[in-house]
Order: structure tokens, then C-alpha cells, then sequence
């Protein structure tokens, strides 16, 4: 009674109060269970033609290329790859670096997005992760060779040995070894640890046999009881603080292997940050360039939605307009310091023998994000997808200017070499795309592409007071609808991707 | 000994959603039973206060498993770099003041070792991975992980009766109540 009264004084007496509703992060009013039914019919399905379509060459690339390239350098020695005096890092490390900076992105997004409440992150986050554990096992690939004998590379890690020989801790190729194991264990234990309560779930759906036991041992038992789940945040929140430092600091010392050096070009302060910028803005667009197609492919419209691509194309635009800053800057020391040589270094990259890597970096990395300044270039997936592939192969070029032109050109002219990839190179690097792809397919057929549960914990009626706040709406509160692209652009495109008119999912079950 | 000996779990109650289920946990909390919790497909803010269940300790695992990995770091590179294998490479001594160069490596055995007590710390704290457990003798359970809420009271609860805590997972608001037993053994 005392109730309605108030409410009748409210709604006479005071001006309604405008209030912008949030944007919906999962469409069309999707119950828990056809969020479960979706994620895990991806699984339990029959994979669509396509997925074979990309599989098998892809296995096959990996194959020829990383199982074949590898054997052919192992059992002839690491001259067949194209590194030359001087120029001694050549396409290995380009590659290792180019692989180590994709995955940067998928950390990002689980750990600081976490940390900083972004909850859009939670359709998107699963997938990235598979990203960087695949990207990084890709980048370890390269270094571990180009140490001329793989099977000495046990000497990286500081074990007692007959030789009485201990690694120099103060060289940053040994803090590298530190970083990126550290990265890749860590990586892999929150991956893991935030798939257990989806592997509880695929495992209750399936029938008895080898597919529940195998689930089942990954679910590690999992009840899903609130004694389990308050350790289990406590252990997401602890792993989301510790990965924050860790993300940057990794491609941190990555650029000291460049920046402690005193090579002109590369002996400069502006790398950590610069490289931790370019990290986040490759991994992004690689997102967005294995998620748009999965999303196409399963139709997970309703949970990847075109605000989630929306968010992604405002990070590569916010850090390619970082990285395009640090190129800047970079010349603009190298001309205001007046360093003789850092000058030369620079004039080289621009009008040297490599001016074409200068420029596909320059126009890929800082010209083609540009054009998400307008809204409806970020609304069309072409262009996303254009600018993904752009910023994906800008990224690689501009390793390739830092390694490759900077080398070609040391203190002595006695030095200067012109280099080319021999051809066992680049078998080897299109050997780990395949392999990056075909993991990444295989991730898709076994393991849930999103966070089923964190994806659940997003939507209205998970708030715990969510009965209460039904029962007494705010009367004083005037609700705004947010822009939404599905609704107000393409409602009928929406309905549609999201099969609202036949409501099949589009995989057929097995 | 052929006679199949089956032991009680508890009961075992739905409810319709997440704030029913908080509803519901504040009052068995408030009936003073210790042994009993609230499943659900995903993790509830809040729900630890309405279960009274006190702040996880795993924070201080973290801590000491970090200053584990720190202190393994100093160890390690104090001993080989100073002690059992002193070299002078980068203009840089073999001493107290080649310490800068070894943060990075400080800093990232901090972050491995915490990281590995994160992973098994949890497991310990949540008693897995375990093979079975009675709870999974229920059919209506394996919902749980999909769009259902329970609230599971167990037997070996000193307030634990047969009829009472029933009547009382009725009142809550607890619909499918179901006597589960574990016929494990």
C-alpha cells in the first residue's frame, strides 16, 4: 500500500530522469539453455563442410611445413634457412616475434578486461585464449631452431651440467627464455582453469562412452557448488592480476633483446611500450580475422554481436594510432638527437633497398586502421575484415623492417649484406599459419569456443537481486534504448543471422 | 557380504532461479546448518554472504608461493652469476651491482610460481579432481551446468532430520526435493 502511494507521489511530483540503457551483450532474449545448446553444438555436432574445407589443407601445410621444413633443417643444419652474416636473425626471429605479439591479445582481453569490469569480453575471451596458447607455441618453434642444435636447446634452461657452464642472467635472450615460458605456462593454466566449469558442462550432456570419460577427466569433477565457485573467482581474479604485469612484460623483453643492444635504430627507449602497443594491435586483428568466420560459421551471432567487432575495431584503431606514434617518434629522435648513425639507420629503412617493407608497414599498420573513425566501416565486416588482414600482415613487415633492415646496415661498411629468405623460410613460416589454423580449428570441434558460464553471468536475471528489482522498477527513471546495430540498423539482417525464423542451430546434430 | 550397502547424501531441492536461490540460501544459513551448498550454472555475486561462507584463503597461498618464486629467482642468479660462475660480459660486474639486470627474471619466476599456486592451490581448496562424488547420483544434477539451481543439504549435517530439513526445503521454495543416495559402495 505505502508502496504504491510513493510511487504515485513520484511519478506526479518529479520529472522523469533519462537514463541510458547499457547495450545488450547477448541478443534477442537468449535463455541459459540455448546458450548451452549453441556453444556445445559446436562440439557435439557434425562439423559444416567448411570446417573440412579449412582443415585439411591446413594440416597438410603444417605438416609439410613445420614437421618437413624442420626435419629437412635438422638432419641438414641451419644453413638452409637464409641468414647470413649480419643479418643472422633474419625471417626466424621475425617470425617469432611477429607470433609472439598475436598472442598478446587474447591475454589482454581475459586479464585486463577482466580486471577493468569490461564484460563484453566474455563471448570473445575463450577463443582469444586458444589464440595465444596456439600463436605462442608457433613463436617457441622459431628460436628453439635458430639456436643452430635444437637438441641442445636444454642449455637455455639453467640446469647443472658437466661443463660447469651457467646461462648469463644478464642478457636479455636469457630473460626471453624466462618471459616466454613463464607467458605460456601461465597462459595455459588460466585457459584451462576457465574452461573446467564448460567441460562440466559438455560432459552432463553427453551418453556414456570414451567422449564423457575423456570430458570428464578435464572437468576434473567439477559440481559447479558456490564452495567451488568462491575459490574459483578468487583463483580467476588472482590469475586476471597476475597476467596484467606478465602480458606487458613479456613483449617488454622481447624489445630489450633490440633495445639493450647498441645497434642504431633498434638502441632506443621507446621500444616497450611501442612494441607492447604493436603486440595488442596485431593480436586484435587477429581476433577479428579467426572470429568473424567462426562466427559466420556456427551462427553465434547472438552472442559475438556487432558491438563486441564494434569494441575490437576502437582497440586496433586506438593502438595503431599508438604505433603510428612510435614510428613518428622514432624518426623524429632519430633526426633531433642528431646521432649521426641513428639518422642513417632510419634514412635506410625509408630510401634504402628495403623501402617497400617501410612502406606496406606504414600504410598497413597506421593508414588502413584510420578508417574506423567512421562508424559505418566499423558495422561492415568486409572492411573489418580488410583492415584485420591489413594490420596482420603490416605487423609482420614491421618486424621485418626492425630485424632485417637494421641488420643489413651495422657500423661497418664491411658488414652490409643484401638479404633474401631462402626458400626452407618461408616453407617453415606458412607451416605455422597452417598449424595456427589447424589447431585453431581442432579447438573449435573439441573444446567450447565461448565461456558458457561467464557468457550466462552476463545476462539480466543472473543478478542475484534480479526478482527484487522486477518487483519495485524505478519510477522516477526514464529508460533510453541504446544503439544497437542489430536493432536499429538491420533488424531484419538480425533476425535472420540469428535464425529466429527457423531457430535451428545451423550445425546438424551427429 | 553381497548386501549393497547404500548411504544418504542429503536432500537435494530446484529452484527456480538465481535470486529464488539466494532467497533460499540466506534462510538455510540462518537454520544453522554447515554442511550443505547452492549449485548453480554459473558463478552469483553475493551468494557467499547469503551462504555465509567467509572470504577464499587462496590470496595467501598466492602470496607465499610468489615470494617462493622470487626468492628462487635471487638464488638462482646470485649463485650461478656470482658464485659458481662469475664472467664479465656487457661491461657489466659480477657483484651486488649486476642486480638491475636480474629483475626481469626476478619478476617473471614470481609471476610462474604464483601462477602454479593459483592452479593447484585451487584444486586443493576445492577437493579436485576427484573420480565421483554421491551428489552425481541425482538425475535432475546434471542440469546444474546448464540452466538449473539447487540447493544440496547434506546428511551428515548435526541439524539433519528426514522430515524436517524437507519441510523446510519445501517452504524456501524448493520444488523436485529428492532423497539422494550414494550407492557407491
Amino acid at each position: 500500500m505505502s508502496e504504491a502511494t510513493t510511487q504515485s507521489e513520484n511519478a506526479s511530483s518529479k520529472v522523469k530522469i533519462p537514463v541510458l540503457e547499457r547495450e545488450k551483450l547477448i541478443l534477442n532474449n537468449r535463455s541459459y539453455h540455448w546458450i548451452t545448446e549453441r556453444i556445445c553444438g559446436v562440439v557435439e555436432g557434425r562439423q559444416p563442410l567448411l570446417w573440412w574445407i579449412l582443415f585439411i589443407p591446413s594440416a597438410l601445410i603444417a605438416l609439410v611445413g613445420v614437421v618437413g621444413g624442420l626435419t629437412y633443417l635438422v638432419s641438414t643444419g641451419v644453413g638452409v634457412w637464409g641468414n647470413t652474416n649480419r643479418v643472422m636473425w633474419g625471417w626466424p626471429i621475425v617470425n617469432f616475434v611477429f607470433w609472439i605479439g598475436i598472442g598478446h591479445a587474447g591475454t589482454l582481453i581475459s586479464a585486463i578486461l577482466f580486471l577493468t569490469r569490461q564484460n563484453w569480453r566474455t563471448s570473445i575471451n575463450r577463443a582469444a585464449e586458444a589464440m595465444t596458447i596456439f600463436a605462442v607455441m608457433c613463436a617457441g618453434i622459431f628460436p628453439a631452431f635458430h639456436v643452430g642444435r635444437v637438441w641442445m636447446a636444454w642449455f637455455l634452461a639453467p640446469i647443472p651440467n658437466s661443463n660447469a657452464i651457467w646461462q648469463n642472467f644478464k642478457s636479455p635472450l636469457l630473460w626471453d627464455v624466462f618471459a616466454v615460458s613463464t607467458y605460456f605456462t601461465v597462459s595455459l593454466i588460466f585457459w584451462f582453469l576457465g574452461m573446467v566449469p564448460d567441460l562440466a558442462t559438455i560432459r552432463d550432456r553427453c551418453k556414456p562412452g570414451i567422449r564423457k570419460f575423456m570430458y570428464g577427466i578435464f572437468s576434473l569433477g567439477w559440481r559447479g557448488g558456490n564452495r567451488q565457485w568462491s575459490h574459483y573467482e578468487m583463483a580467476y581474479l588472482l590469475l586476471a592480476a597476475l597476467s596484467t604485469p606478465l602480458v606487458l612484460s613479456v613483449h617488454s623483453v622481447v624489445s630489450f633483446d633490440f633495445a639493450t643492444s647498441v645497434v642504431p635504430g633498434w638502441h632506443t627507449t621507446i621500444f616497450p611500450p611501442y612494441f607492447v602497443a604493436g603486440a595488442i594491435f596485431g593480436g586484435f586483428a587477429m581476433v577479428l580475422t579467426i572470429m568473424i568466420p567462426a562466427r559466420a560459421l556456427y551462427g553465434l551471432h547472438d552472442m559475438i554481436t556487432m558491438k563486441h567487432i564494434d569494441n575490437m575495431a576502437k582497440i586496433i584503431l586506438l593502438t595503431g594510432t599508438i604505433v603510428g606514434y612510435a614510428y613518428l617518434m622514432e624518426l623524429f629522435i632519430a633526426f633531433y638527437s642528431g646521432a649521426k648513425y641513428e639518422g642513417a639507420a632510419f634514412l635506410f629503412r625509408i630510401d634504402g633497398p628495403y623501402w617497400w617493407a617501410y612502406y606496406a608497414m606504414m600504410s598497413c599498420n597506421v593508414l588502413s586502421p584510420q578508417i574506423f573513425w567512421f562508424k559505418k566501416m566499423r558495422e561492415n565486416l568486409w572492411v573489418v575484415m580488410a583492415v584485420a588482414m591489413c594490420v596482420n600482415i603490416g605487423m609482420w613487415f614491421e618486424r621485418f623492417v626492425i630485424i632485417v633492415t637494421t641488420l643489413a646496415r651495422m657500423w661497418l661498411p664491411g658488414d652490409w649484406k643484401t638479404y633474401s629468405p631462402s626458400g626452407v623460410d618461408v616453407l617453415t613460416f606458412v607451416g605455422t599459419i597452417g598449424m595456427f589454423l589447424a589447431l585453431f580449428l581442432l579447438f573449435l570441434r573439441f573444446l567450447p569456443c565461448i565461456n558458457i558460464a561467464e557468457v550466462k553471468w552476463t545476462l539480466k536475471e543472473s543478478d542475484a537481486h534480479d526478482d527484487d528489482k522486477m518487483a519495485h522498477p524505478d519510477d522516477g527513471v526514464e529508460l533510453i534504448e541504446a544503439y544497437q546495430y542489430e536493432i536499429h540498423e538491420n533488424p531484419k539482417g538480425a533476425a535472420k543471422e540469428a535464425g529466429l525464423d527457423g531457430s535451428t542451430p545451423t550445425t546438424k546434430k551427429a | 557380504m553381497s548386501t549393497k550397502v547404500r548411504r544418504v547424501y542429503g536432500y537435494l531441492a530446484e529452484f527456480k532461479n538465481a535470486s529464488q536461490l539466494y532467497k533460499a540460501a540466506e534462510k538455510v544459513r540462518d537454520a544453522g546448518f554447515k554442511k550443505w551448498d547452492c549449485y548453480s550454472p554459473y558463478p552469483i555475486h553475493g551468494l557467499d554472504d547469503a551462504m555465509g561462507i567467509k572470504r577464499s584463503i587462496l590470496p595467501y597461498f598466492v602470496f607465499i608461493g610468489g615470494l617462493t618464486g622470487f626468492l628462487t629467482a635471487i638464488t638462482l642468479a646470485y649463485t650461478t652469476q656470482v658464485g659458481l660462475y662469475p664472467t664479465i660480459v656487457q661491461g657489466k660486474p659480477a657483484n651486488i651491482f649486476t642486480t638491475a639486470a636480474f629483475f626481469p627474471v626476478m619478476f617473471e619466476l614470481t609471476i610462474l610460481f604464483s601462477g602454479f599456486t593459483v592452479f593447484f592451490g585451487l584444486l586443493a581448496l576445492m577437493g579436485l579432481p576427484r573420480w565421483n562424488h554421491p551428489i552425481f547420483a541425482s538425475k535432475q544434477f546434471s542440469r546444474v551446468t546448464d540452466d538449473k539451481f539447487f540447493i544440496a543439504i547434506e546428511a551428515r549435517d548435526s541439524k539433519f532430520s528426514a522430515e524436517a530439513t524437507k519441510a523446510l526445503l519445501g517452504e524456501i521454495g524448493g520444488a523436485n526435493i529428492e532423497l539422494v543416495e550414494d550407492d557407491s559402495e
